[in-house]
């Protein structure tokens, strides 16, 4: 077990660095910097405008030296005024040091922001807050609900009941949060008027029914269906199991059969299907963040990536895929550990 | 302003889509006779999902193909009176009606719609094919092989799958890196995944008849690389190769020969970003099957034969995954639709003009207090479309579980 965990830690850390050497080298592409530097210094600057301001930033220096540097292996260098000599720091929003020294992910330094003029913790952390309380109440909605929907689908296969719950549940995998977000809010905003159409004030005045409902409701859907098929198929096939016909035949109710019997073993296989939702629903957060304009994680990511602000993005890279890597860990081990029969190798 | 009532626009709209109705009842009617021949197709016509899955589909394909027909004005002409009109407002200059209304910039709304199909039908089954050519080239060799080419591919499918498809996007996406040689180069990588599948294909197969297997072998390197040069032969690319002292090669990308088909740069671009977030998924289900399949008896033959491995991935191994790989195929289509509606919403490689749904959805959704049709109708076609593959896919996974 120790080894399994030592090597899947390795691999990790091996995936993190290609991943975030890949986002370094596209957000370093010639037309990403050059959109970069008009957006900080003037939208009318020359060439020879942005291509000073590109130096002057140490954007022009070696790619492996500046990766290095963000990922605090190689000293972070000051700006050098060419012409006295005189070592400034980088960026003044963020206290940077006037004098190069380590300091990147490794010594806890994520960067500095240009587009909010901030050090990316000071933006993304209380971004990363916003989002868990989101994610917190999607789960809480989805994956109750898609256990229900699945248990109830999957006891009797081929029911009634488990036909128009299949049905439901197809319905809900084709609608994407950009589909279900507008439906929602043209009818239960514009149209009834009982909730509210944006989470602009849950960011400023806190998080109410009515302005986080939508919301929640508009993620929580499009995941809802795929875990209550999981669920479904599943809970079907235990139900053909042997020893829920021993139990059936020992003159057990249909119901305590199901509770006592199934269920345990039924919801072993969605519960790898609802770790690995989670990066899936990275996508949602973004999508229903800009939509409902709540100051999360998701908005952050648009804002950094539209304006190339490096860091931002990078450290978003990292927190997305930390994400992603450690709920395909979270799963496996889990998995291993509910089911007695895998084995960890 | 002349407009319609409720009744009169339900008509209207069930009149235009006509050649639509048309064929699905003879192209229905024709499967539903002869359903028994038809194979797993057929079998779709014994359950209800079945045939709901394939009256979606099938809508859609038939609207994206008489699109010209059933659309009454142009998808991106705008009539400036119409400006967000509501639902049957007739336009006095021609004397049709904007059936589902107009949106923001004066345009209508229905034949936007119509025309959106046309974007989404096209790009999203040719990106899954890619996407399925890229994973079965890998997945064979990974699956059947194992070991140290197996957890190479694996941990750069990992990789990939590893990236959230929405910062994926927006990285491989944003309008400036269709000046960089990365879209291109990785338009061509994809393109070689399909000539060495049907290379190894003829290869393996028809080495008794030498004529066959070398008329298979040039037909699938000419039509794979005139397809690729055709695609990354825009201005910007023949520019770049002059201007880097290329010219022989820009002089052959410039040749008309490979101006018969084209493609936007953005939409290029779309492509190579789908197809790269979606093959990995296919990787990992064929290199299962794979797994799966090498301990059956009829490779254990084969491999007494004397079969070479490429002939038994290809030729027993590949034809007796099909099942899996069909519904796998339904579901992605659709999926790849969900992505293109992302990028769309994100306003990412299209066109701001273009009418595909998840732009038109964008467009529509900063009124929608106001004149929420601009964006529900786009929604409504691209959740019903999607749907009609689950449905499929569904269908079709029953029935295949029952041979």
């Amino acid at each position: 077990m120790l080894t399994f965990l030592l090597r899947r830690l390795g691999v990790m850390v091996l995936t993190m660095l290609c991943l975030t050497i890949v986002v370094f080298f596209l957000v370093n592409l010639e037309p990403n910097l050059r959109k970069l530097s008009i957006s900080q210094t003037n939208m009318r600057a020359t060439d020879a405008q942005i291509e000073s301001w590109l130096v002057r930033n140490g954007y022009r220096d070696n790619f492996f030296e500046r990766y290095g540097a963000w990922l605090g292996v190689y000293p972070k260098q000051p700006n050098i005024d060419a012409a006295t000599g005189e070592a400034s720091p980088r960026f003044r929003f963020c206290d940077e040091p006037s004098e190069a020294r380590f300091s990147g992910v490794l010594q806890g330094d994520f960067g500095c922001s240009t587009k909010f003029k901030t050090t990316v913790g000071e933006k993304l952390f209380p971004a990363l807050v916003a989002t868990g309380w989101l994610m917190f109440y999607v789960m809480l909605v989805m994956v109750p609900g898609a256990l229900i929907v699945g248990v109830l689908a999957g006891m009797r296969e081929g029911s009634r009941m488990d036909r128009s719950l299949s049905v439901a549940s197809i319905a809900s995998t084709a609608t994407p949060e950009y589909v279900s977000g507008i439906i929602f809010t043209v009818v239960f905003a514009s149209w009834l008027g009982w909730l509210n159409g944006s989470a602009a004030t849950a960011t400023r005045s806190g998080i109410s029914f009515y302005n986080f409902t939508l919301p929640v409701m508009t993620m929580a859907i499009y995941g809802m269906g795929y875990i209550a098929r999981m669920t479904r198929a599943s809970m079907a096939e235990v139900m053909t199991a042997q020893y829920i016909r021993t139990a059936r035949l020992k003159g057990l109710s249909f119901n305590a059969v199901v509770i006592k019997h199934a269920l345990r073993n039924a919801l072993i296989a969605p519960f790898t299907v609802i770790m690995l939702q989670f990066p899936w629903l990275l996508t949602g957060v973004v999508i229903v963040e800009s939509m409902f304009r709540y100051q999360g994680f998701g908005y952050t990511l648009v804002q950094a990536a539209s304006n190339n602000d490096i860091d931002l993005l990078l450290a978003c890279s990292l927190v997305s895929v930390i994400v992603v890597l450690v709920t395909q860990l979270l799963s496996d081990v889990g998995y291993a550990l509910l089911n007695p029969r895998i084995r960890v190798s | 302003m002349e407009s319609l009532s409720t009744f009169e626009i339900i008509f209207q709209i069930v009149w235009r889509f006509w050649p639509v109705w048309l064929s699905l009842v003879v192209a229905g009617g024709l499967s539903y006779v002869y359903r028994s021949r038809l194979g797993l197709y057929g079998h779709l016509f014994d359950t209800s999902v079945g045939v709901a899955g394939v009256l979606f589909v099938g809508f859609w394909v038939f609207t994206a193909i008489f699109a010209g027909i059933i659309a009454p004005f142009d998808p991106i002409g705008v009539v400036p009176i119409m400006k967000n009109a509501a639902p049957g407002a007739v336009d006095a200059g021609s004397g049709e009606a904007f059936l589902l209304g107009g949106d923001k910039l004066a345009r209508d709304v229905f034949s936007r719609m119509v025309f959106g199909s046309r974007i989404v039908l096209v790009i999203a089954p040719a990106a899954t094919a890619f996407a399925l050519m890229v994973g079965i080239t890998l997945g064979l060799p990974a699956g059947y092989y194992g070991g140290k080419i197996d957890s190479t591919l694996s941990f750069l499918a990992n990789l990939v799958l590893a990236f959230p498809v929405i910062l994926l996007f927006y990285l491989l996406v944003t309008p400036g890196i269709i000046e960089t040689p990365i879209p291109y180069s990785m338009a061509g990588l994809f393109f070689v995944f399909p000539i060495i599948f049907f290379v190894t294909l003829f290869y393996t197969r028809y080495q008794p008849r030498p004529m066959v297997m070398w008329t298979g072998i040039i037909l699938s390197v000419v039509v794979g690389v005139w397809v690729w040069v055709s695609l990354v032969s825009n201005e910007i690319v023949v520019a770049a190769l002059y201007r880097v002292g290329l010219s022989p090669l820009g002089w052959f990308f410039d040749l008309p020969v490979f101006k018969v088909i084209s493609i936007e740069p953005g939409q290029l671009n779309i492509f190579v970003a789908v197809v790269f977030a979606s093959s990995p998924g296919v990787f990992r289900i064929v290199r299962g099957l794979v797994m799966d399949i090498k301990t059956r008896d009829y490779v254990a033959a084969a491999q007494t034969r004397g079969e070479s491995p490429w002939y038994i991935m290809l030729w027993e191994v590949l034809p007796n995954s099909r099942g899996p790989l069909i519904v796998d195929a339904c579901l992605r289509i659709g999926y790849t639709t969900i992505l293109l509606g992302t990028l769309g919403y994100f306003g990412l490689g299209m066109p701001p003009e273009s009418p595909d749904w998840g732009t038109a959805i964008k467009d529509g959704s900063q009124l929608l207090r106001l004149t929420p049709w601009p964006a529900i109708v786009p929604a409504i076609a691209l959740m019903s479309f999607v749907l009609g593959l689950n449905l499929l896919a569904d269908a079709l996974r029953e029935e295949s579980l029952k041979d």
